[in-house]
């Protein structure tokens, strides 16, 4: 399996050398990180190359690495029931990068690409349709952005007297539970309750 | 008033007062099966243009997934699908054994076949006597649920739980089954085909499910890989696709099953390729309870470890085992670093789960991926052209269950 997949690797890089930047074989599953200009152009050799057909989208998602200069990651998974592999694709790209859209080549893209926007606010050019998709109507932020608190900023009520559903900021009667499970004797990063007066005392 | 009967001056004649009708199908609409909006644009009683609005489910699974342990997250899968929750399940335990390098021991993977094809048979029940249901027929859900309830005992003697199950866990499956419950299993797989032709004789020659259906919703080669199709809406248009078998997990390669196809590709043959699964699904089942009673199915059902709890007895005498599961069960156990997908064949199509695990206690990032997502996308293309009362026929064939497309 894997060894298949590293002679399919070889040849797209072979044929697409100013679109591959790097790729890997890991855990029986390719992955390649490509450039994001021409990425329309490789996504359609993917489907159309005889040793690849790739001619099924599985998925396109995002992930969110504030810490980074090029701070999403796009990734894309293909699947070719013809030649049985799978392969994933990852761009990377900045905060105000806009991706081209896909669904010139994959209309399944649509819902993906918009569903990608929705939840990180990353723009696909030339998309026929970029509204949000699963948030809720007028919604704001963008929530799988780790900056996003996971409470969100509304929330969302009927009202008895107004005889209508209100929206207001989070009010939460506990705070969220959110652990700390870096253990003390693993070098945690905090002075734990006490430990201050150990300073003092020198 | 979208009707043209509050008037608009500039028709000349009474056939230029013909105007497109825009309804609202959904949310609360029977055959929405589930809070589906679909914003349908008619000319006369012929859909023009079909707009799904969705996300009226969202929980934000994915985004509550990122603060939780690995284990924690786990019973979230079954509020997906929650129609066949175990099958969500496994892609997740899939996932996270493909990364830590789980190797899942013989009877658990068995057990996780024997209720992964119970999932099926579940799933498949309520999809077929409800898509029934939607096009004028009563009697298949009456009959079917039956069936679902003793299914969902079968679920609850297993686990504790009749849907949510949280039963499948990284490194095998939770318990253990008691033997008269494989008994018990075996009982009911003998008797469900003939409810499987029952079912059979009041649906397949019956001549307006046959009206309703064949001729709706065809779908073809083309189709499927534009719209990224996958299961039974693949399998319906005749290609042999089906994850079990092209790209085996767990231990399906030792079991001796069929793929049905259909040939044309219409919500009938769809029908057909549900019911003749449902029998592949209860032969399948046969044959995990004998594997299971075989000596070679005899065994641990959790692989121990790190990502497992060690067992009750060991806890009452061992400290380290003590303190392995107050340690499994506050902090977690973690996974090292990388990024996997892992996909199963669900009853719906291909469901998969994309992880990117940073080496701590919670997943980094988690994407699920639903087949009825896709499947409801393509909505516009396939409805378009067909009368409204077909759309109903459609939306039950393509499967949408809403616990999972909108997450």
């Amino acid at each position: 399996m894997s060894e298949a997949l590293k002679e399919l690797g070889a040849h797209i890089e072979a044929k697409r050398t100013e679109c591959v930047l790097s790729w890997d074989v890991a855990h029986d599953e390719l992955t390649m990180d490509v450039a994001l200009s021409n990425l329309v152009g490789f996504v359609e050799f993917l489907k159309t190359d005889q040793t690849c057909r790739f001619s099924t989208l599985v998925d396109i998602t995002g992930v969110d690495h504030p810490d980074r200069p090029k701070r999403f990651d796009v990734v894309y998974h293909f699947l070719s029931m013809y030649q049985n592999h799978r392969i994933r694709i990852r761009v990377s790209i900045r905060d105000e990068d806009m991706v081209p859209s896909i669904t010139e080549v994959h209309p399944s893209a649509n819902w993906f690409e918009r569903e990608v926007f929705d939840m990180f606010g990353i723009l696909f050019s030339g998309h026929p349709d970029l509204r949000r998709i699963l948030t809720d109507y007028g919604f704001r932020g963008y929530p799988l952005r780790k900056d996003f608190p996971t409470t969100g900023y509304t929330e969302v009520r009927y009202d008895e007297k107004q005889k209508r559903v209100v929206y207001e900021p989070v009010n939460l009667v506990q705070e969220y539970r959110q652990f700390d499970f870096m253990s003390p004797w693993e070098g945690a990063e905090y002075i734990l309750p006490g430990d201050e007066k150990q300073e003092e005392a020198k | 008033m979208m009707d043209g009967s509050k008037g608009f001056d500039d028709a000349l004649t009474g056939e230029q007062k013909i105007r497109n009708f825009n309804i609202n199908f959904g949310p609360q609409h029977p055959a929405a099966h589930g809070v589906l909006r679909l914003v349908l644009e008619l000319d006369g009683e012929v859909v023009e243009r079909c707009d799904p609005h969705i996300g009226l489910l969202h929980r934000g699974t994915e985004k509550l997934m990122e603060s939780r342990t690995y284990l924690q997250n786990l019973p979230y899968f079954d509020r997906l699908d929650y129609v066949a929750p175990m099958n969500q399940e496994h892609a997740w335990c899939l996932a996270i054994e493909k990364l830590t390098g789980v190797e899942v021991p013989r009877r658990a993977s068995l057990i996780r076949v024997l209720y992964s094809e119970i999932g099926r048979v579940l799933n498949h029940i309520l999809n077929v006597t409800t898509q029934a249901m939607d096009v004028g027929a009563l009697t298949p859900p009456l009959w079917g649920f039956e069936e679902r309830e003793k299914l969902m005992v079968f679920y609850e003697r297993a686990c504790g739980a009749r849907l949510h199950a949280a039963y499948f866990r990284p490194g095998g499956v939770h318990q253990d089954l008691p033997p008269e419950l494989l008994d018990d299993i075996e009982t009911w797989a003998h008797e469900f085909p003939r409810v499987i032709n029952d079912l059979d004789g009041l649906l397949t020659e019956n001549r307006i499910f046959k009206q309703r259906n064949a001729d709706i919703g065809i779908i073809t080669e083309q189709d499927i890989l534009d719209w990224g199709f996958s299961g039974v809406m693949v399998r319906g248009s005749g290609l042999a696709w089906d994850l079990r078998r092209a790209q085996p997990y767990e231990c399906y390669d030792e079991f001796d099953f069929q793929v049905p196809v259909g040939k044309n590709g219409d919500c009938y043959d769809r029908y057909l390729c549900r019911m003749e699964e449902m029998r592949q699904s209860t032969s399948i089942i046969l044959q995990a309870i004998e594997k299971l009673r075989a000596p070679e199915g005899q065994g641990d059902i959790l692989a121990r470890g790190k990502v497992t709890p060690p067992k009750r007895g060991e806890m009452k005498t061992s400290m380290e085992a003590l303190i392995h599961h107050f340690k499994l069960y506050t902090e977690g156990f973690k996974v090292p670093e990388g990024e996997v997908y892992a996909a199963v064949e669900a009853p719906k199509g291909e469901f998969g789960v994309y992880l990117v695990s940073d080496g701590t206690n919670r997943p980094y990032r988690a994407k699920i991926r639903a087949p009825g997502y896709l499947h409801l996308q393509a909505m516009d293309y396939v409805a378009t052209g067909h009368q409204l009362a077909d759309v109903a026929a459609i939306i039950g064939t393509m499967d949408v269950v809403f616990g999972e497309i909108d997450r």
